[in-house]
Parts: C-alpha cells; sequence; structure tokens
C-alpha cells in the first residue's frame, strides 16, 4: 500500500480522495491554488503545497508544478481526480519517469481511448455497436458531404480531440451541413487545438447511459451496473440516477456484456466509465469511454455497497479486486443532483461569492459530498459545482420522495444555487414517469418553468 | 522560521508535556503557549476531524499555510512600507548558490537591481534561476539553503529605496 498520496485536483474529488486515503491509513499530500487556501481539502490532508496562482492552466494543469511538490513532499501516488489531468496521457507518463505511480490506467489506454475518433475504432473492433459514422477523420468538405449522405442525416459533427459534450455540431439536413462542418471545425481548433473532426449518425431522442467498469492488474474485470444521465443542459449533467429506468434487463445484459469486453480487451486496469447512447428501440451505441473516476460515481457506490476511490487506490498499488466489489449485487435505487453555484432563473449566471449559512440534509439514505462549510468563499475560478447531494432508497418512489426532502431541506445562504430548480425538475411527472431523455431540460427549460414554493429559510431575503 | 518548522516545535511540545517555548532568532521572535487563550491540542484535534466554521477565519489569517500548522504562533507580522519580499515563483528545493561550493548569489547587504538572480529553485531536475524583480537593498534571507519551498513562499525580504 502506498505511504503517501498527492492529489492532484480540488474542490469535492480532492476531498473524496483524501477521505479515502485516511481510511486506509495513508498519507495525504493536498496541492492548491492561492484562490484554494480555504478549501476543505486543504485543511485535512497531512500537508499542503501551494503550487501557483489561480489560474487552472498556472496549478492544477501545471504538470510541472505538481511533480515538483510530489517530488518535495515525498510522494509514491497522485490521484488526478476528474477534470483536469485525470485523461493527461503526458502527465501520466510523466508520473511513471518520476516513479510516482498515477492512480488509473497506463498512458497507453488513457492515449488509446482519449481519442474520440479512434476509441470508435477501437470500440467497433471488438464488436461494440457504434453510431453509424465516418471511417475516421473527414478532411475536407467534398468528403464530408459524401459521408453524411452514407450516414443518413441527422448528423452530428465532432471533434476528435473534444470530450466534456463540447467540440460538437449538429446538422439536420444537407442544407445546413456545409455551415457546421466548417463551424465545428472552427470551434475544435479553438477550444482543443486540433480541427479534426469526424461524422456520426445523430441519434433521435437519445438516453445517456454509461456502465462503470473496474479491473484489476490480475486480468480481472467487473462491471457494476448503469448511470442514467439523460438529464442534461447544454451537455453538462445534473442529475442521475442508477439504475437507468429505460432499460430492460436484456438491454442490460447486452449493455454489460460489451462494456466488459471491451475493457478486458484494451487491457485496462483500475476504474472506468463507458458511455452510450440508446434510443426509443433499445439500441444503444458506444459515444466515448472516460478513463477515470466520473463526479456521479457515488450512486453506483451506494447501491453497490463498495468504495470506489479505496478500490482505485488498492487496484494502483497492487491488489486485485475486493470480494466485496467482485460479488456485489445492485440493491435500491439512488439518484444524484450536482449543486452548482448558478443562478437557474437568470441563465444560469455563475453565483460565486460567501456562503454565510450552510446546512446540509440528513437521515437515512443522504449522502452530501461538498468541500464547502458556513463562511467558504467560493472562488470565481473554477467550475461551479459545488456539492453533490446523493439520495438511496428501497425503490425509485422512495429515492424521489427522499430527494425532494432533502432538496427542500439543503441551506446554502449568500449565493444562488441549482437547488430550486433540481426541485421542480424532481417533481416533474416526467421524472418520476422515466419518461426523458437528452434533450428534455432544454424544453424544459423553454417552457419558463417558475420557482418552485420553498420553506421560508430558503428564500430571499 | 516557516511552518513546517513551528509545526514541528508544537508537536515536540506535546509530545515532551512542555506548555511554553519562546524562541528569538535574529529578527525572528516566536513565543508558543499552550492552554489559555489558544487550545494547541485542540487545534490540531479540529485539523484532523470535522470542519467547526468557527475556525476558519482564523485559519485564513495564516500566509501560505502548510495544511496541518497551527495558528498558535505569535509570529511578527506587518513590513515597514519600503520592505517588500521576493516570493517563490514555482515549487521546488530553494538554493542560495549555483553549487554547494560557490558562493551565493546574495548575502545580508547585496543590492540588487529587477534581474538580479537571487537563488536557484530546483523543480523535477531542472536548475531555475531566480531573479529579484525588485530592486533594492537585501536585508533578510528568510529560508534555509536546501529547503522545500512551494508557490508564493517568502524568500528574501528588500529594502527598496
Amino acid at each position: 500500500m502506498f505511504k503517501n498520496i498527492l492529489v492532484a485536483n480540488r474542490g469535492e474529488i480532492a476531498l473524496r480522495v483524501i477521505r479515502a486515503a485516511k481510511e486506509l491509513g495513508v498519507r495525504t499530500t493536498a496541492v492548491y491554488s492561492e484562490a484554494d487556501v480555504d478549501s476543505m481539502h486543504v485543511h485535512l490532508a497531512d500537508d499542503a503545497i501551494c503550487i501557483g496562482p489561480a489560474k487552472s492552466a498556472d496549478s492544477y494543469l501545471n504538470m510541472q508544478a505538481i511533480l515538483s511538490a510530489a517530488e518535495i513532499a515525498n510522494v509514491d501516488a497522485i490521484h488526478p481526480g476528474y477534470g483536469f489531468l485525470s485523461e493527461n496521457p503526458r502527465f501520466a507518463e510523466l508520473c511513471e519517469s518520476c516513479n510516482v505511480k498515477f492512480i488509473g490506467p497506463s498512458a497507453r489506454v488513457i492515449a488509446l481511448m482519449g481519442d474520440k475518433n479512434q476509441a470508435r475504432a477501437t470500440a467497433t473492433k471488438y464488436g461494440v455497436p457504434v453510431t453509424p459514422g465516418s471511417e475516421g477523420i473527414v478532411e475536407t468538405e467534398a468528403e464530408a458531404l459524401k459521408v453524411a449522405e452514407q450516414i443518413g442525416y441527422p448528423v452530428m459533427i465532432k471533434a476528435t480531440a473534444g470530450g466534456g459534450g463540447r467540440g460538437m455540431r449538429p446538422a439536420l439536413n444537407k442544407a445546413s451541413f456545409v455551415t457546421a462542418f466548417h463551424a465545428a471545425r472552427t470551434e475544435a481548433q479553438a477550444c482543443f487545438g486540433c480541427p479534426d473532426v469526424y461524422i456520426e449518425r445523430l441519434v433521435q431522442n437519445p438516453h445517456h447511459v454509461e456502465f462503470q467498469i473496474v479491473a484489476d492488474s490480475h486480468g480481472n474485470v467487473k462491471e457494476l451496473g448503469e448511470r442514467d444521465c439523460s438529464m442534461q443542459r447544454r451537455n453538462q449533467k445534473i442529475i442521475e440516477e442508477t439504475p437507468s429506468p429505460l432499460l430492460t434487463s436484456g438491454l442490460r445484459q447486452r449493455m454489460a456484456e460489451a462494456s466488459e469486453s471491451l475493457v478486458r480487451n484494451i487491457g485496462y486496469e483500475n476504474c472506468g466509465t463507458i458511455e452510450y447512447l440508446v434510443d426509443d428501440q433499445e439500441n444503444f451505441y458506444f459515444m466515448e469511454m472516460n478513463t477515470r473516476i466520473q463526479v456521479e460515481h457515488p450512486i453506483t457506490e451506494e447501491v453497490r455497497g463498495c468504495d470506489l476511490i479505496k478500490e482505485q487506490i488498492r487496484i494502483a498499488s497492487g491488489e486485485p479486486l475486493s470480494d466485496h466489489v467482485v460479488y456485489s449485487q445492485p440493491r435500491g435505487h439512488s439518484i444524484e443532483c450536482r449543486i452548482n453555484a448558478e443562478d437557474p432563473y437568470n441563465n444560469f449566471a455563475p453565483s460565486p461569492g460567501k456562503i454565510n449559512l450552510f446546512y446540509a440534509p440528513g437521515g437515512r439514505g443522504v449522502r452530501v459530498d461538498t468541500h464547502v462549510y458556513s463562511g467558504y468563499e467560493v472562488p470565481p475560478n473554477y467550475d461551479s459545482m459545488i456539492a453533490k447531494l446523493i439520495v438511496t432508497g428501497a425503490t425509485r418512489e422512495i429515492a424521489i420522495a427522499r430527494m425532494l426532502r432533502s432538496l427542500r431541506e439543503f441551506v446554502i445562504g449568500g449565493i444562488k444555487t441549482t437547488i430550486p430548480f433540481q426541485v421542480s425538475i424532481l417533481e416533474n411527472s416526467a421524472f418520476r414517469n422515466g419518461d426523458y431523455n437528452i434533450g428534455w431540460v432544454e424544453t424544459f427549460l423553454a417552457s419558463h418553468p417558475s420557482p418552485p414554493e420553498l420553506p421560508y429559510f430558503m428564500r430571499e431575503d | 522560521m516557516d511552518f513546517r518548522e513551528i509545526k514541528r516545535i508544537v508537536e515536540l511540545m506535546d509530545q515532551h508535556g512542555l506548555s511554553v517555548f519562546k524562541l528569538e532568532q535574529g529578527e525572528t521572535k516566536l513565543e508558543l503557549k499552550k492552554g489559555g487563550d489558544l487550545d494547541v491540542k485542540a487545534i490540531q484535534n479540529w485539523m484532523s476531524s470535522a470542519p467547526a466554521p468557527q475556525y476558519a477565519p482564523a485559519y485564513a489569517q495564516v500566509p501560505a499555510p502548510a495544511g496541518g500548522a497551527p495558528a498558535a504562533a505569535a509570529v511578527e507580522a506587518g513590513l515597514p512600507t519600503n520592505v517588500k519580499e521576493v516570493t517563490s515563483p514555482m515549487v521546488g528545493t530553494f538554493y542560495t548558490a549555483s553549487s554547494p561550493d560557490s558562493e551565493p548569489f546574495v548575502k545580508v547587504g547585496t543590492k540588487v537591481n529587477a534581474d538580479s538572480t537571487v537563488c536557484i529553485i530546483e523543480a523535477m531536475k531542472v536548475m531555475n534561476e531566480i531573479k529579484s524583480e525588485i530592486s533594492g537593498e537585501i536585508v533578510e534571507l528568510l529560508v534555509e539553503n536546501g529547503t522545500a519551498v512551494q508557490y508564493g513562499e517568502p524568500l528574501f525580504r528588500v529594502k527598496t529605496a
């Protein structure tokens, strides 16, 4: 087992990793930017090293600073969390050459699945269905038009270096295709430094369903069920649940087998997630693979009775998968709401600032993963997620009732949050009937829903 | 004197059941008292348990903290207006000279301008020459040769004009 783990991240995931390491008796080293000097992960780590100014590029994305900190703190492993450097093969490679274990898969596998276009080819090679699409990068307008005709409209033009829902442009028909093609290439170049795009059939009314897998260095692979993440706004997830209300047991079985087989074939190690689009006819299509732990991992933990972060650390230190993971069976239903510091009634404008009152919900089946506290100043420099509220119940109905009860109890005073908006989604019949897809939130927003009635202590003064 | 050293002193006080520790070293004065206003043990316990909001502001006043370092120190604060600090632009190991046999780049009294090299910070086997960025006279060396430093850590005090 490791002696000292450096957490190359911030916010709630840094805290999550530190908690897991503490339970394993491993020393923790936090790194932080000047904007995060008061963050909870800095307080709770055994050691903390300031690595740069607020700007991510100079701190949390600064590989030299992080590896230098790893050197002076004498760590033997680095957990990259999610986002930032977690899917950067160069960083994984650098860790290796510095003799520090990168907690995740190898640089080779990260690179293989990180190139989205190549990942499609890999999935096809190992028998995982993909949406009809181009054979590779489409270089010219003429070639692109031909490919789009073959695939059949509507199509989606996607950046191969993209990810996280960014760098994608739809083209509903031939008339709009050329503009979309060039716009996608321009955006891809601006966001990811690479204009290369590939083309896929656009799945109608898709559902986003992903499978969690875990694999050790001894050849053991286990899939741990799915998560339905169709509740998205601008391709960013806001509510996730497991099991998916959409999947039949037959479809689940097929998707689970495809996921496990892909992971075995590419020699994957540690935790990972395979994301699929599912249409209303029980067809599923490989979308991408995330070679890291995901934000929404807690809902899988709750129904499977496991700690995925501890498992990541164990796997990285050479241990085989834990028995309780290998033999786990799903039990109950779990839902997560990502609480963002945003004003949902002002176009989700970011709402940084000081939290003057913080009261987290509690009780049976309620879990709050957060780095914030009363008096904490939410910095404007990073993404707006400040807490994850995870509730679990024996059935989906119980979980929904519990989530509503918890959201209404949750007090985050001094800033605006997405809590009222999430209350209105949970109360909506579409959610209760499990009848929603990736486009649902935007449609709901377009109907200008009014804020729900909230308890007196949550209302604005 | 950095916070790692202060933290170590607090740990030693605890281990040996000391209640008062006083140190005067050049211009640095340090006094640590157990019990009374600040309960060192309580702060250490809090550092490793759930957050208590009323402590958070106290922690925030501590500059360039190394997590776990208690806020019990009564270290001097407040520099005269004509004294500025040269801070570390990176994480690494601080060296006063370009090699173990060389003369240090600067000493107390050395006059520097913005481009003067004041020290080396080694990061990942690369020796980086650090520039003063401030013109004036070195009045204090804040870090010992061979110590690890973090981003923003004060290295030297320079008297301008």
